[in-house]
């Protein structure tokens, strides 16, 4: 190892490259999230190059009738030729027409950007003329990397959320359809008792797009504690988004959220608890813990929980401890997901991530630290915009036991005899909450796995040295 | 502004970066925002590429906005010259660049000065070309690069070749079975005593473009890219160029021919009628197949082509010419070439469809209800929607359409491999259809046959059953009629006694 791969161990290193490397367009965000929110229907107002993005990404799921479309830009809207608001009229109305959504989310992309075209002044617009409500988000690949996508959508989706309790009966009865489908056939009485079940504390919104199952998961974490989750933003649909009122408290459950939580703070006027993520059990466990002080409550079995977690990850652990790994950086998961795999008993030389909100991750960062000196291993460093040329020379010299990268540089790295995981499945997976740490591992020692299986047979290296 | 789903082809700097990765040790430097450079994640993917894909992006980000990114594409093009010498680097502009209109001619020049490697600017517009053309332009632009750099030092060769040679043109990577047809055409060549001068750009050194005058003539296996190319051969060196696409038996026959012609012009007096007879009769199995009691057996059965123009033009010849299938529909979304299109398909199919609309294709598709289609994955989804089984012959494609066994379209091997797809499709369709006839199946709910909107009708529980005795190929068509004949009388509900009234009704 060179001097510069062995960091300092006494604090942690920052440092940022050249922004030269691959990543998702954050226009991505439609693909998980138009299946998160039922009722909406997302419009990207881009080019070709967008749609052929969204195409080849999305894979089959482009064939199951999605509830997104490209507004494709052609000449002469970007000479002005064509009326912005005329046009998008036009396609708002046949996707009203076709679909009947609760919510039309533009996304702006990188040209709407360019030429500067007024999305925010003309939703508003549009939307009083047509009726439905119009979102905008600039999730663009000149400002934002993957993951952030979904934090641009979520910042503007946290204006929308209504500030007060619906005041009528039928309002609040339509608010409140699925909940009242749950307590369906259920006493008044039981419904009440149930209430008791929950400690005394203000109003807890969670914020960051997670599949349902690990909802009900998380939410059920925190009511063993005691601690009642009033909302999710987003929710299952824009019909259902949360009461936020002035002095809630809100916590995010991914590490890419942060302008929605600049929002909820400085436009909702909420607390936001700044904790580890909730991923890997020893993050879930912070997690909790850290919500719990914060409304004062003693938390409940969590240590026997994750241990017993930890216990039965054994067998996976007996793969990792002891390999080192290499994060080149993509989705922003990446300081969370090294924070757990140090703690499974890996080495961590580099974390790459595009972009580092020291403030935002705080908690995550003071854990990550934390969790090095307690495993004895060296701090990462951590590299911002990295470079991805430089990272593969970094990666030759080091030989880690497993890097974490994009789909780019996946077969080119395997084919030169390293082992690879595809970072984008960490997004797709479900990796949140103590039930779902077995997941993490699943995906982190596949290769580990498969290469093991393979590892007599003499063809791991399979390119030329001459052909690089 | 249009409201889009779906794009059978892709944005012009797809089609430059294609060409560019195609040559060995050529590197492409797009000009885009974060995030464009999944050109890289498809090559990595699709064809399962062992090395790096020689791709990387002067990202342009909000500095660039504010600052222009002349510094910036500078320093890229140098550090890439530097890091990875290579022969060529090719400055690519998309969508982006399209409207931020900086001077890129000035910054390769500028670039120029410190690379040692030669830099060019892909001549493409975002907004004029598609994948396809912008490929086609630039592998002409390289090519005519590389000549004029070797008139200029006196580097052409004097002469063409002793024996009658051949260049192959337009062999890419991402290309539809590409890989698999080279090897075919070179062996095709082989067999015929041609040398190969050249195959351009896949696997090709830009040192190479200088010794494409020496050959006989040029070949040009697909009509959307090289054309352009042979042209400016032509142009230039009066290199005859052959641009019959060798699919299907006849067609090879007619390529090979074309060929025999442009070298007998050459003096060369060769004779490749034995060698097709052989071929047609005993090389390939296709021309055996179309007469065995199989192909009898397709006689008129009712086929959809859709794909680019090179493979729904030959898939069409081949389904009515060689196998005696009717081609209800034939269609390409080359929606700029279309004219050669209906010319190579008149006479063999009902109708043709020019359209990069797979809501128009689908919803066509729906109404004739062919046994089997021949298209791209969309028309393979379409088809797993209706029932209808889907060979795949163009792009788009997706991973299963990049196999690591011997599967070319061309030649004569070629002729084998689209008889066993056709008569694939086929087969499991019948075999589907006798399973339903003698009731193998599970009761499926899904009955309907058509994309569009759900009709107002609604079905009885035994209207229901009886509809699903009736075997797959005709109910579709059952369906409609009845619902057609329900409507004219205003019966809302359709009993078992409603459909066989309504089938009485129409004499059948």
């Amino acid at each position: 190892m060179t001097a510069a791969a062995t960091p300092d161990t006494s604090n942690l290193v920052f440092d940022c490259e050249t922004g030269n490397y691959h990543t998702f367009c954050p226009i991505s965000c439609v693909a998980w999230l138009y299946q998160k929110i039922e009722d909406s229907f997302f419009l990207v107002i881009g080019t070709k190059t967008c749609g052929y993005f969204l195409q080849n990404a999305m894979g089959v799921m482009i064939f199951a009738e999605p509830r997104y479309a490209m507004a494709e830009l052609e000449e002469g809207d970007i000479s002005a030729q064509l009326n912005d608001y005329e046009e998008l009229k036009r396609l708002c109305l046949q996707i009203k027409r076709d679909r009947n959504p609760s919510v039309i989310v533009w996304i702006g992309t990188c040209t709407t950007e360019i030429i500067k075209m007024d999305l925010e002044g003309l939703a508003p617009k549009l939307e009083a003329e047509i009726g439905i409500p119009i979102v905008v988000a600039r999730a663009n690949g000149l400002d934002y990397a993957f993951t952030q996508g979904e934090d641009t959508v979520l910042a503007a989706m946290a204006a929308r959320c209504p500030d007060k309790a619906p005041a009528t009966e039928t309002e609040k009865d339509e608010r409140n359809a699925v909940q009242k489908l749950l307590n369906f056939g259920r006493k008044k009485e039981d419904i009440r008792s149930e209430a008791a079940e929950y400690a005394d504390h203000p109003p807890l919104i969670l914020f960051g797009s997670l599949p349902d199952p690990v909802v009900t998961q998380l939410t059920l974490e925190l009511k063993k504690q005691g601690i009642k989750v009033s909302g999710w933003l987003p929710a299952k649909r824009f019909t259902e988004l949360p009461v936020i009122e002035a002095g809630s408290y809100v916590c995010g459950v991914n590490p890419f959220l942060s302008r929605t939580a600049t929002t909820l703070m400085r436009r909702r006027k909420c607390k936001l608890i700044s904790a580890p993520f909730p991923i890997g059990p020893d993050g879930t466990r912070a997690w909790i813990e850290k919500i719990c002080s914060v409304f004062a409550i003693e938390p409940q079995g969590l240590a026997e929980r994750e241990q017993q977690v930890w216990a039965n990850l054994e067998d996976y652990l007996q793969l990792v401890r002891g390999k080192s790994v290499f994060f080149m950086g993509d989705n922003l998961l990446e300081i969370s997901l090294a924070r757990f795999l140090i703690r499974c008993g890996m080495t961590v030389s580099e974390i790459g991530i595009p972009y580092m909100d020291k403030r935002y991750q705080a908690a995550e960062l003071a854990l990550l630290e934390k969790t090095c000196h307690e495993m004895g291993v060296p701090l990462p460093k951590i590299i911002e915009k990295p470079d991805n040329y430089n990272q593969v020379q970094r990666i030759y010299a080091l030989q880690p036991d497993l890097v974490i990268t994009g789909m780019a540089h996946a077969n080119p790295l395997e084919a030169r005899g390293i082992n690879t995981k595809w970072s984008v499945e960490f997004t797709f997976a479900q990796i949140h909450g103590f039930t779902n740490a077995r997941d993490i591992l699943e995906l982190a020692t596949r290769p580990l796995r498969r290469n093991h299986a393979l590892k007599d047979l003499g063809w791991d290296k399979l390119v030329n040295v001459s052909s690089g | 502004m249009k409201l889009a789903y779906w794009m059978y082809a892709g944005p012009a700097h797809i089609g430059t970066l294609r060409i560019a990765s195609s040559f060995k040790n050529v590197h492409a430097i797009m000009h885009a925002p974060l995030g464009d450079d999944y050109f890289n994640v498809m090559r990595s993917m699709l064809e399962r590429e062992r090395n790096f894909t020689p791709v990387t992006a002067s990202v342009v980000d909000r500095h660039v906005l504010a600052r222009g990114s002349q510094e910036k594409v500078v320093e890229n093009i140098v550090r890439k010259d530097q890091e990875e010498t290579p022969d060529l680097i090719v400055l690519t502009p998309t969508c982006t660049s399209s409207i931020l209109q900086e001077d890129l001619q000035n910054f390769v020049e500028r670039a120029q000065l410190e690379a040692k490697g030669d830099v060019l600017l892909a001549d493409v517009n975002h907004y004029r070309v598609n994948e396809l053309q912008a490929g086609d332009r630039t592998l002409q632009q390289i090519v005519q690069y590389y000549i004029e750099k070797a008139r200029k030092k006196g580097e052409l060769p004097a002469h063409k070749t002793e024996k009658p040679s051949v260049n192959i043109i337009g062999i890419t990577t991402l290309g539809f079975h590409n890989q698999h047809d080279c090897r075919e055409l070179k062996k095709l060549m082989n067999d015929l005593d041609i040398e190969v001068n050249a195959i351009i750009p896949e696997g090709a050194s830009v040192y190479e473009i200088k010794t494409l005058p020496q050959a006989w003539f040029n070949l040009v296996p697909y009509r959307e890219l090289g054309l352009m190319t042979a042209h400016y051969l032509q142009a230039e060196f009066g290199t005859p160029f052959v641009d019959i696409t060798p699919m299907g038996v006849v067609e090879t026959a007619r390529c090979i021919r074309a060929i025999q012609h442009s070298l007998n012009e050459q003096g060369a007096n060769v004779d490749y009628e034995p060698f097709i007879a052989e071929q047609t009769l005993y090389g390939s199995q296709a021309a055996w197949f179309s007469r065995s009691i199989d192909c009898q057996n397709l006689t008129g059965k009712k086929a959809v082509v859709f794909g680019d123009n090179t493979h729904a033009a030959a898939m069409t010849k081949i389904l009515a010419r060689e196998m005696g299938i009717r081609v209800v529909l034939a269609g390409t979304y080359c929606k700029y070439d279309e004219q050669w299109f209906r010319e190579q398909v008149s006479g063999f199919c009902d109708e043709v469809l020019i359209s990069d609309d797979h809501g128009m294709i689908a919803d066509a598709i729906a109404r004739l209800e062919p046994a089997a289609i021949f298209g791209t994955q969309m028309e393979r989804h379409v088809g797993k929607r209706l029932d209808i089984p889907c060979g795949v012959i163009a792009a788009p494609i997706h991973i299963q359409n990049f196999p690591i066994g011997y599967r070319p379209f061309l030649g004569y091997e070629g002729t084998n491999q689209i008889a066993d797809l056709v008569y694939n499709s086929f087969t499991l369709g019948m075999e589907d259809h006798l399973l339903e006839i003698f009731g193998g199946h599970d009761t499926k709910a899904v009955i309907t046959k058509t994309v569009s909107a759900d009709s107002d009708l609604t079905w009885s529980q035994d209207g229901l059953a009886e509809l699903n005795k009736i075997p797959g190929f005709v109910r579709g068509k059952v369906k409609r009629n009845t619902e057609k004949f329900a409507r004219d009388r205003n019966i809302e509900q359709i009993t078992a006694e409603v459909l066989y009234a309504a089938k009485e009704a129409v004499g059948a």
